[in-house]
């Protein structure tokens, strides 16, 4: 498991590379908050390597979402598999996401 | 035909992986539906593991977590046993979908465990167990 971190344009691209859960959540957390500390305002987390999300990695997704909006930023969510969109539907946070089927459709809409 | 295993391992996240791709690996040999295999049984687990290293025995890195896998062609029944005194399940059980909850970061764990799986069972075993049964639903 491990996140790569890359500029699109002034898009912060996060790949999502493994699972997403309770042991590396905080190191996704940390990057993402430096990159915001650094006055990058437009997030995109793609998961189109992600194998499962725990309650820990949903917890962080919204935790960062809260943060990144109150900086007067954005950040949204590609590629969620059929089995990630059950999880967020679930939860009911993809009503709380603006989550696009792709990448490139995400980078679009921004 | 079933399969019984019994894992032991330290109170450490960091084997939370591990104990998962083994119970995957025993669903996948008895081809239980993908969305199982990838959804219902990685995250239940997950959550049980990481409830029982973080709250049941509070992070102490001497204790230990015991994982019971019991599967069959029509039902997985896993036990996941730690050294705490357990909590009240109920109790502690929150609707992260409500209004006023979704914004959360914490309060989703119980309640994915009740929804990805059929049954969620706890009782006292010289330790704190929660078992939880997941019908084959092809």
């Amino acid at each position: 498991m491990s996140f790569a971190i890359k500029k699109q344009g002034e898009i912060v691209v996060v790949d999502v590379e493994g699972q997403l859960i309770v042991g590396n959540r905080q190191e996704l957390k940390q990057r993402v908050l430096d990159e915001l500390e650094k006055g990058e305002r437009k997030f995109l987390i793609d998961f189109s390597q992600t194998g499962y999300i725990d309650s820990s990695g949903l917890g962080v997704l919204v935790s960062l979402s809260k943060k990144i909006r109150e900086q007067g930023g954005e950040l949204r969510l590609a590629n969620l598999n059929d089995d990630l969109k059950t999880l967020f539907e679930l939860t009911k946070l993809d009503t709380l996401f603006q989550i696009s089927d792709t990448k490139e459709r995400a980078l679009e809409t921004f | 035909m079933h399969i019984a295993l019994e894992l032991e391992i330290p109170s450490d996240i960091r084997y939370i992986e591990r104990v998962v791709e083994v119970v995957k690996q025993q669903c996948a040999q008895f081809a239980y539906p993908q969305r199982q295999c990838c959804l219902n049984i990685p995250v239940a687990l997950s959550e049980a593991l990481s409830n029982a290293i973080l709250r049941g025995n509070g992070e102490r890195l001497d204790a230990h977590v015991q994982v019971k896998i019991d599967v069959t062609q029509d039902r997985l029944i896993l036990e996941v046993l730690d050294e705490g005194g357990g909590f009240d399940f109920e109790e502690c059980l929150t609707d992260p979908t409500e209004p006023g909850n979704i914004e959360r970061e914490d309060g989703r764990g119980l309640f994915l465990m009740t929804r990805l799986m059929d049954r969620i069972e706890r009782f006292s075993n010289q330790g704190n167990v929660v078992r939880m049964t997941l019908k084959r639903h092809d």
